[in-house]
């Protein structure tokens, strides 16, 4: 069977019948690939959900008794870090943070970007010329490291990073949702909802949003992937939340630079859980595009 | 051509004085009086009035930003905020030591990616294809920081094979190339063998094999020329991912290059440092993709610009 490579007569913006969800859910349950990231995705989402049911230890719990760095062994299977607290528990309990600011930062940039992308599209004209220089300025930019000079100066912590890491989001973002809305804006059923007197809002909103709807799934899981390793940058550079006890998987990564020599464990187990969610997002995001027929990026 | 170089290079102006203004307000954001920040906790208002004029800061924001352009297009970043050392002769000491490395990097990339896309698409569901979906795969999930950690772990303290850090010889080079160049090496290797797939079904390559011509000159004379285009197009989308990257990868292999200096600039808050290496690293992405732009015609004849 050659499911993952049917490619769909036809377009994003016709109309799609409930039908149509059902054949590319139908595709993407084809693909192995996909079902691994799905899974991974899930995996990582129950982590942080139900941190304090999986984790068999607290995030900071100490076992001080003896000696602190410890191999893995039955009891700590991943071991533990220079305190004595178990990495295994406390990668569980790092999902809560960098999944939160990856989630967020990304629902955030969405949002905005497709805000301004609608309206930069669908007026034209000035105010499309000013967001366009102004998504045009950011890109001009390695993203990383407006994100990096952003939580420098609005200084660590949850929100800062939050905001630093959206505003390196909404520009492409904003480029994506203008193209589509140029596209759309000439579509019939745009006219006809036109003629009979609906307003701007609404056939932004009614007409054109529902479509940007695929690419947009699209864009935003690919672009988790991004934003997590973003994160997980910034914390390694100290960059990260500001409670010294909150675990995450960057800082995990950073505090275990000085016990390479003794201790491997400690920093391989961080960094696999990263390395291991950015596949999982990677492929569920690749299997979702091939199976609604998009192209994003 | 020199019209479209030229409207390429005007293009670049508003690019220019957007990084500016961009790095100027970005530290007018800060909480504070960069002046009462210098001096510290001493309450001594004498000293912070004199600083405060000393840095313009007394004067309109407008005048400041006047003087910020001013002297920032002539490369006068200020001074840094501990070491007292002009912020461009600290970068300017800094820069070829990331540069090195960056080129490092992306002529690993190239020389590993490419061939390798090559052969993949050649040799379809081999195993050097199946190696070059993996390295796509990984290659742009994988943290780079993490997989340097990795690399000097095996390399460095295992095998000892490799320092794992310093700068100074070209042993020092290896490591630190090959992480940084993971998410180019990926984005190279699967833009190769797409590209090249799609070429190898074009007519002109039936022709040229109908005509007796040698698998070798169809693929590598003919196919893979035209297949080199998107590739360059996307390869200078990835450099912003090998810039960031080799930041921190000097961080990681102790290189005294721009990245240290950012993260030196981030951790004692030395604003005009971190500006002026915001608007250098800026500066140079802008350049670079200047270059790539110019790059296309000479690579696809088919391209003529400026009609």
């Amino acid at each position: 069977m050659a499911n993952n490579v049917v490619v769909l007569e036809g377009d994003a913006l016709g109309v799609r019948r409930r039908s149509q969800w059902r054949y590319a859910a139908r595709r993407f349950f084809a693909n192995p690939l996909a079902i691994v990231g799905m899974v991974i995705v899930t995996m990582a989402l129950a982590c942080a959900f139900f941190a304090p049911i999986i984790a068999p230890y607290e995030a900071n719990w100490g076992d001080l008794g003896r000696l602190y760095v410890k191999p893995p062994s039955p009891e700590h299977p991943l071991g533990t870090d220079d305190v004595g607290r178990d990495i295994y528990s406390r990668i569980i309990y790092g999902a809560q943070i960098s999944l939160k600011i990856a989630l967020f930062s990304q629902a955030l940039g969405v949002l905005i970007g497709t805000a301004l992308g609608l309206i930069a599209g669908y007026y034209g004209g000035f105010v499309d010329s000013l967001i366009m220089r102004f998504v045009d300025v950011f890109m001009a930019f390695p993203l990383l490291i407006i994100a990096i000079a952003l939580v420098a100066v609005l200084g660590s912590g949850e929100n800062n990073l939050i905001i630093g890491l959206a505003a390196v989001i909404w520009p492409g973002v904003s480029r994506l949702v203008r193209a589509q809305v140029l596209m759309l804006k000439e579509t019939e059923y745009v006219s006809a909802a036109r003629l009979i007197g609906v307003r701007d809002g609404g056939i932004m909103l009614r007409h054109i949003l529902p479509n940007l709807l695929t690419p947009l799934i699209v864009f935003a899981t690919l672009g988790t992937a991004g934003v997590i390793l973003s994160e997980a940058a910034l914390s390694f550079l100290g960059l990260g939340t500001a409670d010294a006890t909150t675990p995450s998987w960057g800082k995990m990564l950073a505090e275990s630079r000085a016990f390479i020599r003794s201790a491997w464990w400690m920093p391989f187990y961080p960094g696999m859980t990263i390395f291991l969610v950015v596949l999982g997002f990677n492929l569920l995001g690749d299997g979702l595009r091939d199976a609604l027929d998009v192209r994003a990026r | 051509m020199t019209r479209y170089i030229i409207s390429r290079l005007l293009q670049l102006l508003p690019t220019i004085l957007g990084i500016y203004t961009l790095a100027f307000f970005l530290m007018r954001v800060l909480p504070g009086d960069p002046a009462t920040f210098i001096i510290g906790v001493r309450d001594d208002t004498e000293a912070v009035d004199n600083l405060r004029r000393i840095m313009r800061l007394d004067e309109p924001l407008l005048n400041q930003y006047l003087g910020f352009l001013g002297d920032g297009l002539r490369g006068d970043f200020g001074r840094s905020y501990i070491t007292g050392q002009p912020v461009s002769e600290m970068i300017t000491t800094a820069f070829p030591i990331t540069l090195r490395l960056a080129l490092a990097a992306t002529f690993f990339a190239v020389v590993v990616g490419i061939p390798l896309g090559v052969i993949a698409a050649l040799r379809r569901n081999s195993f050097w294809d199946n190696v070059s979906r993996l390295i796509a795969l990984v290659g742009v999930s994988i943290p780079v920081f993490w997989l340097g950690i990795q690399l000097q772990i095996l390399f460095g303290l295992q095998l000892k094979w490799l320092p794992i850090s310093g700068s100074s010889e070209f042993r020092h080079l290896i490591l630190p190339a090959i992480t940084a160049s993971g998410g180019m090496l990926a984005l190279l290797t699967r833009m190769t063998r797409s590209s090249m797939l799609e070429e190898l079904n074009q007519d002109y390559v039936r022709t040229a094999r109908s005509k007796g011509l040698r698998e070798r000159l169809v693929t590598m004379r003919h196919a893979l020329r035209n297949a080199l285009l998107p590739v360059v197009t996307v390869w200078g989308g990835s450099l912003a991912g090998l810039l960031s990257g080799t930041l921190l990868v000097e961080v990681i292999f102790n290189w005294t290059g721009m990245g240290r200096l950012l993260v030196q600039a981030i951790t004692t808050r030395d604003y005009p440092l971190m500006q002026g290496l915001i608007i250098v690293l800026a500066l140079l992405y802008a350049g670079v993709n200047l270059m790539v732009d110019l790059l296309y015609p000479l690579i696809d004849p088919r391209i003529r610009y400026g009609k």
